[in-house]
């Protein structure tokens, strides 16, 4: 049965990229504790329409935890108290009634805030564009187990692949780093056979556009914990190994001379 | 995901069917400049730099356990570093061999972490306004920077302390190594620093112990699970014995 929750949100309100932004109470009384955090912001933007004041832009999309879209850092922790899910998948009945909630925008400086709670996030592209895909042409679909995977290692390969891009990691780390993101987006790949022939380009391409833009891991393992799909530090000790070796084979140079 | 973008997005590429090139083009380094460069690199230089810490510092604790056994045990050992290797070179120079690495991996440890926390404070011009809430890592893995600064100042404490010059007690032997401990540490304050420092070591040597496996790469099923039992196991000893022996000359266990 579904009750009531009488709120109060402590919401960052920036009018845009240069603004300096501030901290905004905004009462959200009568929330149904069966709402998403995200239906809980849809409801508030309504009253505040009502009001006629500006509503709180926020990023979403999918609603159901596949997109990577949504964001917000609430009451200090990325996508909320939650394990293992997006900010649309959290409801609020995991709040008490007549709680104050903090809402802040992902900080990171590559991720500049574009209005209030939504910040650009296509630092992350750049990294996706420096080697997250295949180049070698495929031509039409092969035979299914045509290419033998064992089975962990395809486990490992999705367990890698269901990240979903949405910036978690970089907003809990407290140095702002990218490892686990590109380490999933580099595994998911390399553990592959149809990825193997890039392994050492990719890494290492992957990884310097990285850190063009993030910080660097000091091993917290916040980013494990925020993300919406759990993926495991252990990729970032994989992506080490496979950078280390890049460099070592110094494949950028073979066969030029000086 | 496409969020608009707020300044003018560079020109995209044609699409990921192209061949993957470089980033840029970077000058040809040697392979461990060339890895030094990157931060992953400094997190390996940081991992193996700390482990060679780590050897001197679990070695250091071991002989200086040598001090319960009595002066003569504990200034012969003393003795038998400067000999280490003596009919084959002469005395002292293996010591300043092994002493010439040690001050090489300090200052690559220290250098890649001051350089790391730059580039980690850059990352993150503006802080989150509101407190953050962490779920994962630990006081060890968050003071690291302070646990590092506080082992340094007491290392140039200690080394004046105990091998330079002496620090005002009563009189400083070189070579009277037992003396001068007893001297130093019978000083309650001293021994007090000696305890919050050795304490600050531990606490950076839990973190440090478990997290060289991660930046090495050293990921395995296998012995994951054992790289933070390893990690209080390492730090505790270390701890341990260290802080045994400032409480050992004050309670007169260690006393001439």
């Amino acid at each position: 049965m579904a009750s009531t929750l009488n709120l109060t949100l402590r919401v960052w309100r920036q009018d845009g990229p240069d603004d300096t932004g501030r901290f905004d109470t905004i009462e959200a009384p009568g929330i149904k504790d069966d709402m998403s955090f995200l239906e809980m912001l849809d409801v508030v933007n309504e009253r505040l329409i009502e009001a006629g004041r500006e509503p709180i832009t926020f990023d979403h999309d999918c609603r159901e935890g596949i997109c990577g879209t949504c964001s917000l850092m609430i009451d200090g922790q990325a996508h909320g108290p939650q394990r293992g899910t997006a900010t649309c998948q959290l409801h609020m009945r995991r709040f008490a009634d007549g709680q104050t909630i903090t809402v802040e925008p992902w900080r990171a400086t590559a991720f500049p805030v574009i209005k209030d709670l939504m910040v650009d996030r296509s630092a992350l592209d750049r990294i996706v564009e420096a080697g997250g895909y295949i180049t070698a042409e495929t031509g039409g679909a092969p035979d299914a187990n045509l290419i033998p995977v064992p089975k962990p290692v395809a486990d490992a390969a999705f367990d890698a692949a269901a990240c979903i891009q949405c910036g978690a990691c970089v907003a809990a780390c407290p140095n702002g780093a990218a490892n686990l993101f590109t380490a999933a987006k580099v595994a998911h790949l390399n553990l592959l056979p149809q990825g193997e022939a890039e392994r050492y380009s990719r890494v290492e391409n992957m990884v310097d556009v990285m850190e063009d833009h993030f910080g660097s891991c000091t091993n917290h393992g916040e980013c494990e914990a925020a993300c919406p799909k759990k993926i495991s530090i252990d990729y970032i000790a994989l992506m080490n190994k496979d950078y280390l070796r890049a460099k070592f084979k110094n494949r950028r140079y073979l066969s030029r001379n000086p | 995901m496409a969020a608009p973008t707020t300044t003018p997005a560079p020109a995209r590429r044609p699409g990921p069917t192209r061949i993957a090139t470089p980033a840029r083009e970077r000058r040809r380094s040697p392979f461990l400049v060339e890895l030094y460069r990157s931060s992953v690199g400094k997190k390996y230089v940081m991992a193996i730099t700390g482990a060679l810490l780590m050897g001197f510092v679990f070695a250091h604790m071991v002989g200086n356990l040598k001090m319960y056994l009595g002066a003569a045990e504990y200034d012969g050992y003393a003795d038998f570093l400067r000999r280490l290797l003596v009919p084959i070179l002469p005395r002292t120079v293996t010591l300043w061999l092994m002493r010439v690495g040690l001050i090489a991996a300090f200052a690559l440890h220290i250098h890649a972490a001051y350089s790391l926390t730059r580039i980690n404070h850059r990352a993150r011009a503006v802080k989150y306004q509101s407190r953050r809430d962490y779920v994962a890592a630990t006081y060890a893995s968050r003071t690291m920077r302070w646990t590092g600064i506080i082992i340094t100042l007491f290392l140039v404490w200690h080394l004046f302390d105990l091998s330079w010059t002496g620090t005002g007690y009563r009189s400083f032997y070189r070579g009277a190594v037992y003396e001068n401990v007893d001297a130093s540490l019978s000083r309650i304050p001293v021994a007090a620093l000696y305890i919050v420092a050795n304490l600050a070591l531990g606490v950076h040597l839990f973190h440090g112990a478990w997290s060289l496996f991660q930046s090495l790469g050293w990921n395995n099923p296998r012995f994951n699970r054992w790289r933070k039992w390893f990690a209080y196991g390492f730090s505790g000893a270390v701890t341990l014995g260290n802080v045994s022996f400032p409480i050992a000359v004050l309670a007169g266990v260690v006393s001439r």
